[in-house]
């Protein structure tokens, strides 16, 4: 029978051990990580389901709304999204609100096309995808973009080529955010909520997003009042989407640390709980008895 | 997540450099959960300066460039065919901002400041109304029985009627939790009851996520570490397949690890175990 | 005038903004053009002022030899590097700049936010107690939602995550658009505080 000392001295366990726990378990997966099949969110589904449907031609403007600390969970979404509109025809703009995503779309997208051109996919340079340069501003980037892209960006890069912005093919078809089909913000704060305001409301271009998991459920609103077309959450919202697309990558990888990190956890808060509990009874027990003696 | 190209500037051996650096650094900020110490405090103020350093590189070559300097000295380079004129009151504005380091002139500094924050309050209005408040009550409005492509049953039509209801009921719960103008009594008393136990729902939901991302990032740099760094120094994917063939790059990964470890324990003596001023007691 | 001129840019500029929203005419989209580009170049310079804070009390712990002088050396060091090779060599992949960034600052922000996932785990140990129904609803649905985020055995997998689904989709969206509608109310009145120069905050406390 495990006694109540041993309860407490669980809860005054050191926080040393509970790290090495948790690196145990989320490292060991990456050195044999499973495959799991997931359950697709409908969310994800939207998002998946609107970029197959569009025609070759159209253009997303796909925007690297984080920096490295989201990487993990972003990056995976990034590869995906450029992977599926690149393969089917569907022209890409990158660009970025974030200061700190001007580095990581550009290595979002040459990775990418690296990978499609050994692939044996040519993407043309400046035809199908372009890199905008970053802006600080937020809204009034969002803002300038409904009123004319090219005044906003007075350059852009293809191919490791930096031009003025009306000398690039894609350009041609791009002149206001009306003329994009989708707007996809890949973001860690809250510029999903700006496209949102400011380009779907005002100019009414589509947006979807791709947030970190923190932030997933403050755009669940947004979802059901259909201001966005969907939602990718997460890693898992990276992994689902890599499954639909067929091509598991960082995002189905990471499923193995998460599946033993969450089940560590929620063991360390049970039995949290359950130590908690069997102290307070105790107590009780032990107050009872000094009020009979 | 595969290594980045190598600096062209530097030739190929940089991306080895590198890859170094970044799992040094890596493991310098991890040696804070030890305890805090010198090396996570160098690495610490490594990070203050590159990031900096980097806003400003960036802030040169994309924004003053091209839309200060280009479009007045050079307009070519921007598809122009004159100097565009009108970038010299934004130039001015921004400039007015440095008067705040001279007392006499300081409140100049207040014209840019003002300009921005009204001309995004300006815009945030209509925006707010138009995006947030109307279509979201709007949405809120939803049909008590439900028939559509999705629920063709009666029983389907009533489940999705009474989870409209829950979601009709919810938000005017919440906003009842938020209405301080009223004591929380009665009807709004109980409003305000339900609209916390929402809350509770949602707090609960965010934190499973919110697991969910810190698990990502630990992920992300694990990842980095095995991938990366780790056949380097013989702990790579390749672990998975058997021995390493080159044992030594094991001997460097320990001696690693062991300078680590002596740093941390040197500074354990030297401060005598007590917890420094960025450490909590639990 | 010394905070009337101020007030009155504020009103203004925020005037502009906000009518322009209901005149489709070009002089209003021209307008907006020029007010958002304008935005953008005074943010720039902005940032100055940010970095000449950071370089200020660095420079001041040195002077006045703080324990921690060595370290903000390295700090400044550290940024003038950056400075010199971002503005001497470009800032495109495969530049030095980015080689700074990939494997300097990337590593280290990076390493910095996954340093929570043990915080985290460490404050779920100790913390989360059932304590009240409203704690033992919000650690329920916590519990439900870890369960539903992760690929478990294929029986369970379907029920648990449309259980998480389910959880997101209706009562926490409630609760999450109710707090939603607070907030832009809240942002509204905010808003017209500002333009109408009740809320004068963004002037500081300057006597002058």
């Amino acid at each position: 029978m495990i006694g109540v000392n041993f309860w407490e001295r669980l809860q005054r366990l050191d926080r040393r051990v509970i790290f090495i726990l948790i690196a145990a378990v989320v490292a060991i997966p990456l050195i044999w990580p499973p495959r799991p099949k997931l359950q697709i969110s409908p969310p994800t589904q939207k998002v998946f389901d609107y970029i197959e449907k569009l025609p070759p031609g159209s253009v997303v403007a796909l925007c690297f709304d984080y920096g490295p600390s989201s990487a993990p969970e972003l990056d995976p979404m990034a590869y995906a999204i450029l992977r599926q509109c690149l393969t089917k025809g569907v022209k890409v703009i990158v660009m970025t609100l974030d200061i700190t995503g001007k580095q990581m779309k550009s290595h979002a997208l040459n990775r990418v096309v690296a990978q499609l051109e050994q692939e044996g996919v040519k993407p043309v340079a400046g035809d199908d995808y372009l890199d905008l340069p970053y802006q600080p501003g937020y809204t009034a980037v969002v803002l300038g973009m409904g009123e004319d892209v090219h005044k906003v960006f007075p350059i852009g890069t293809a191919g490791g080529k930096t031009q003025p912005i009306g000398t690039w093919p894609l350009m041609d078809r791009v002149h206001t955010m009306r003329d994009l089909s989708l707007v996809v913000d890949l973001a860690s704060s809250n510029t999903p909520t700006m496209w949102v305001l400011y380009g779907a409301s005002r100019f009414g271009v589509k947006v979807a997003a791709g947030v970190t998991a923190v932030m997933v459920m403050d755009y669940y609103p947004f979802l059901q009042s259909k201001q966005l077309v969907g939602l990718l959450g997460g890693m898992k919202g990276a992994a689902e989407y890599e499954q639909l697309l067929k091509k598991p990558g960082l995002g189905m990888s990471g499923m193995g640390g998460q599946k033993w990190g969450h089940l560590v956890i929620i063991a360390f808060v049970v039995v949290g709980n359950i130590g908690y509990f069997a102290s307070r009874r105790a107590a009780r027990r032990a107050a009872g008895a000094a009020e009979v003696g | 997540m595969p290594p980045a190209p190598p600096a062209q500037a530097f030739g190929p051996e940089a991306t080895i450099i590198g890859i170094w650096i970044g799992a040094l650094l890596t493991l310098a900020i991890y040696s804070f959960l030890y305890r805090d110490n010198p090396i996570y405090k160098l690495a610490e103020h490594v990070f203050v300066g590159v990031s900096a350093g980097y806003y400003v590189g960036v802030t040169f070559w994309d924004t003053v460039v091209p839309k200060v300097w280009q479009p007045l000295f050079d307009p070519f380079a921007v598809g122009r065919d004159r100097p565009d004129l009108l970038v010299i009151p934004p130039a001015l504005l921004g400039l007015l901002i440095f008067t705040r380091f001279f007392p006499r002139a300081s409140w100049l500094a207040r014209m840019p400041i003002c300009f921005v924050i009204g001309a995004g309050a300006g815009a945030a209005i209509p925006a707010a109304v138009q995006g947030l408040v109307m279509k979201h009550v709007s949405s809120t409005m939803l049909p008590l029985y439900v028939h559509d492509d999705t629920h063709k049953t009666v029983a389907a039509g009533l489940v999705g009627g009474a989870q409209n209801l829950l979601l009709i009921v919810g938000v005017i719960s919440v906003l009842c939790y938020f209405y301080f103008s009223k004591p929380h009594k009665g009807v709004l008393g109980a409003g305000a009851r339900f609209g916390i136990w929402l809350l509770m729902v949602a707090f609960g939901a965010t934190f499973g996520n919110t697991v969910m991302a810190r698990i990502s990032l630990l992920i992300g740099r694990l990842r980095f570490l095995h991938e990366d760094w780790g056949p380097m120094v013989g702990l790579g994917p390749q672990m998975a397949r058997g021995p390493s063939a080159q044992p030594w790059r094991f001997a460097v990964a320990g001696l690693l690890l062991l300078a680590l470890f002596g740093v941390l324990a040197w500074h354990e003596r030297r401060t005598g175990g007590r917890p420094t001023s960025t450490e909590t007691e639990e | 005038m010394r905070r009337t001129l101020p007030l009155t840019i504020t009103f203004l500029a925020g005037l502009v903004m906000f009518a322009q929203f209901f005149v489709p005419h070009k002089l209003s989209q021209d307008a907006l053009t020029y007010m958002t580009d304008w935005m953008r170049i005074i943010g720039a310079f902005a940032l100055v002022l940010g970095i000449g804070s950071l370089i200020q009390r660095h420079t001041g712990r040195i002077r006045q030899r703080h324990p921690d002088a060595a370290f903000s050396a390295v700090a400044l060091l550290c940024f003038l590097g950056m400075v010199v090779l971002g503005i001497g060599w470009k800032t495109e992949e495969g530049s030095p700049f980015d080689w700074g960034f990939t494997y300097v600052f990337m590593p280290l922000d990076a390493t910095m936010f996954s340093v929570l996932a043990f915080f985290m785990a460490s404050a779920a140990y100790r913390t989360f107690r059932a304590r009240t129904p409203e704690a033992t609803l919000l650690l329920v649905a916590s519990l439900a939602l870890m369960f539903g985020r992760i690929p478990l055995q294929r029986a369970l997998d379907p029920h648990l995550a449309g259980v998480a689904e389910w959880i997101m989709t209706w009562p926490a969206t409630a609760a999450k658009r109710g707090i939603l509608l607070g907030v832009a109310l809240g942002s509204m009145a905010m808003s017209l505080r500002l333009l109408l120069g009740i809320e004068r905050s963004h002037l500081g406390t300057g006597k002058e």
